[in-house]
């Protein structure tokens, strides 16, 4: 089967520090992959250097598809309802808000749409970027994180999302310091690779 | 899409009031100066068109730390770059959202300004004239250096040190158009505008590529 994401031989260096090389990785349609590992192990950095954000400083990065990635950051809105925050998105990536809806509903946000982002807990804003997530329909999912303030139920409708995900021929990338329970998963522990 | 940008750059700079930061600062300048050098018609009238061009120019560069940082510090801009939007497009989007937010109010506040320093109305349109054509240049100027210092900490008083000298050649033309003999400063002042507004773009876009790294 085609790759949706291949990494060849990358190496990353962080200010003057190598954080990795030689990895390499394939993600096909389908495949989720756990980056797991202590802080600063790299798990981020691998997730931009996957999302074209960073260049690796050695090796090739390929991308077959649209990407849709969370890090630590929710770009959204602070002043705007968070449903018209996620509206802007939505227009970016020329979805309807039907998508919108069910990717609300997917993540149990509905309740908070007229909230003003800036009142959102931690956890409710990672669910709001799960949403973005969601609705921009990309198959490549770059997860750097997605759980970090998420009570479990939230928990739960993101391993949900992510096995929807999988199952319709999307491809998920995701770094987590602690277990999600996503099933059939494979792992890369970037602890061991420094 | 670029339509949403657009809407959402022009949203937040008017939004909470920030639209009428930069035409106070306009109208503040315009109000101190009679002040400061007295209340002398033909000194003021002399004087007045080159302040109003040294106020605009300041009233630009006055929102410099919220044109590129918070959406850097929101992941905006990161979220942009992961659906392939190029860099360049980003930064003209940001120029002309900032020309038309902070440019028609400007021109506004140019009228009330202009009575305060005492110009008579073929000098108001004289500067009108002028400022509307180098609205573009100072958007470019002002969002370039917003993007070269959304790096780093207290970014915006360098800001205003790196565009003010790119900046002179708009403010020589500018206020030499109001100078009788100076028939060709206005088409000196275009040149010079257009070739700051096209150079703006893609300047920005290398430096919001360099905040990634």
């Amino acid at each position: 089967m085609t790759a949706l994401l291949r990494l060849d031989d990358v190496a990353c260096i962080r200010g003057d520090r190598l954080l990795f090389e030689g990895l390499s990785l394939a993600l096909a349609p389908g495949e989720a992959l756990w980056l797991r590992g202590p802080n600063g192990a790299g798990k981020s950095s691998l997730i931009r250097l996957a999302a074209g954000l960073l260049r690796p400083a050695a090796g090739t990065v390929e991308r077959f598809g649209r990407v849709a990635l969370i890090d630590e950051a929710a770009a959204l809105d602070a002043e705007l309802p968070l449903r018209r925050a996620l509206d802007f998105w939505a227009r970016v990536d020329t979805v309807d808000g039907h998508t919108v809806d069910r990717a609300m509903e997917a993540m149990a946000l509905h309740p908070l749409a007229e909230v003003p982002v800036a009142m959102l807990s931690t956890g409710q804003r990672k669910r709001a970027a799960m949403v973005r997530v969601i609705a921009s329909g990309a198959p490549i999912w770059l997860l750097d994180e997605p759980a970090n303030g998420m009570d479990d139920a939230a928990q739960a409708r993101l391993v949900a999302a992510v096995a929807t995900h999988r199952a319709n021929g999307g491809a998920v990338l995701l770094a987590s310091h602690f277990a999600l329970g996503v099933p059939d998963l494979a792992e890369l522990d970037m602890g061991a690779l420094a | 899409m670029l339509i949403a940008l657009f809407w959402r750059d022009l949203r937040r700079a008017w939004g909470s009031g920030a639209l009428w930061l930069p035409v106070l600062f306009f109208l503040l300048v315009a109000t101190a100066f009679p002040f400061a050098v007295g209340p002398d018609a033909p000194l003021l009238q002399r004087a007045g068109g080159g302040m109003v061009w040294v106020a605009a120019l300041l009233a630009a560069l006055l929102p410099i730390d919220r044109l590129v940082r918070p959406d850097r510090d929101a992941g905006v801009l990161d979220q942009l770059a992961v659906r392939g939007v190029a860099d360049e497009v980003v930064a003209a989007v940001k120029i002309a959202a900032h020309a038309i937010g902070f440019g028609l109010p400007l021109l506004i506040a140019l009228f009330p300004a202009a009575a305060l320093l005492a110009q008579d109305s073929a000098r108001v349109e004289t500067l009108a004239t002028g400022i509307a054509i180098a609205v573009p240049a100072l958007a470019s100027l002002a969002v370039l250096s917003a993007a070269l210092t959304a790096g780093l900490k207290g970014g915006s008083a360098i800001g205003g040190l790196l565009v003010l000298p790119l900046a002179v050649p708009l403010l020589i033309f500018g206020a030499g158009m109001l100078d009788p003999s100076g028939r060709g400063a206005v088409k000196l002042l275009g040149a010079v505008s257009l070739l700051l507004t096209v150079i703006g773009p893609f300047a920005a876009g290398a430096a919001l590529r360099g905040l990634r790294e």
